[in-house]
């Protein structure tokens, strides 16, 4: 195995993409929270990190959960969710792409939770829905709306 | 990279301090030579990275050797630069900074200790040193020691030459082991060759 790089550099690769993710999923006034507690898990668990291929895949996985904590930590009721794997490098996670990311940056909260959730962490509707403690069917509209708002945004 | 971006980074160095996560700070700071990389562990200053040398590998070496938690916090490294910054301006002539010598380790390490005792504008032969360190025949290996000095400057292999004077090398290069030894006032500063 060759030996895991710097830890700043994996830092300075990142950090913009983890950024961009957070400001989408959980707005600007939660991204500088959450921002550190994923560099801050990923720097916990770095020195044991097996593979180093997909570094990006795994700090978007460990911020895609911070994000999930956040928005249960603001009084929704918590529900358990199944966690995703923390190590895996998961292949649907999209590149960050500026215009995308800044579009759902700017939706309305819950809209905004309901894209990130869906789009970035890859959970059904039942599991946003208890993320953001609402049910099912509002989930589902919160993320219609969402959608439908971006498709507008970016056409 | 943002502002937002860049005080969130800010705020992440100062909660992995705190969190004690920090296994090799490092910084650069500047001197008359250029621009020269510090690096500490929780024991103390670990590597000195002179201008001559690569700073990126200096980082991949060190995540390699000791962990790969590196992480640039200048903050960490404050009484290091200070007490160098004395010492280019001529005000300093003996450092008092805890030291990791993790990176060298036997024969290696006991002549680096040697050579760290060698009082402020004085020089010794690598015989000395070899002696020093135990075996005196081992002259070579003495200078190799020498030549892999992980913490130059600070432990001050510049004052370590040939038996008769001659200056023997430099890990940052002759002209500034010259210009060490005439800034403690053992060289004039036009030395004969």
């Amino acid at each position: 195995m060759t030996a895991l790089p710097p830890f700043q550099t994996v830092l300075d690769d990142h950090a913009g993409a983890v950024m961009a993710i957070l400001h989408g999923a959980v707005g600007r006034d939660g991204a500088e929270d959450c921002f550190q507690e994923t560099f801050l898990a990923a720097l916990r668990a770095y020195p044991k990190l097996k593979d180093d291929r997909n570094l990006r895949g795994w700090l978007l996985t460990i911020a895609h959960r911070k994000a999930i904590d956040h928005h249960r930590a603001r009084g929704r009721a918590p529900v358990p969710v199944a966690e995703p794997a923390e190590l895996a490098a998961p292949a649907g996670i999209p590149e960050p792409d500026d215009g995308l990311w800044a579009a759902v940056g700017a939706l309305p909260p819950k809209q905004r939770a309901a894209v990130a959730l869906r789009y970035g962490s890859d959970l059904p509707h039942g599991e946003i829905a208890a993320a953001l403690g609402c049910s099912p069917e509002a989930a589902r509209r919160s993320l219609h709306e969402g959608l439908k708002r971006l498709r507008k945004e970016l056409a | 990279m943002s502002t937002a971006t860049g005080k969130a980074i800010e705020g992440l160095k100062r909660r992995a301090a705190e969190e004690d996560l920090l296994d090799v700070a490092y910084a650069t700071a500047d001197s008359p030579f250029g621009p020269l990389l510090l690096a500490q562990t929780r024991r103390g200053l670990v590597r000195v990275g002179l201008p001559n040398q690569d700073s990126d590998e200096l980082l991949v070496d060190l995540a390699a050797r000791i962990s790969p938690r590196v992480l640039e916090a200048p903050g960490e490294l404050d009484a290091v630069r200070r007490e160098l910054d004395l010492y280019f301006e001529g005000k300093l002539d003996s450092f008092d900074l805890p030291l990791d010598w993790q990176l060298s380790g036997g024969f290696r390490q006991r002549v680096l200790r040697a050579i760290n005792s060698i009082p402020y504008g004085q020089t010794r032969s690598y015989t000395e040193m070899a002696r020093r360190a135990g075996n005196e025949r081992a002259v070579r290996a003495a200078g190799s020691a020498c030549g892999s000095n992980p913490i130059p400057l600070v432990v001050p292999c510049h004052r370590v030459l040939r038996t008769g004077g001659a200056l023997g090398g430099y890990g940052g290069g002759l002209p500034m082991k010259e210009s060490l030894l005439q800034l403690e006032g053992v060289l004039d500063e036009s030395p004969a060759s």
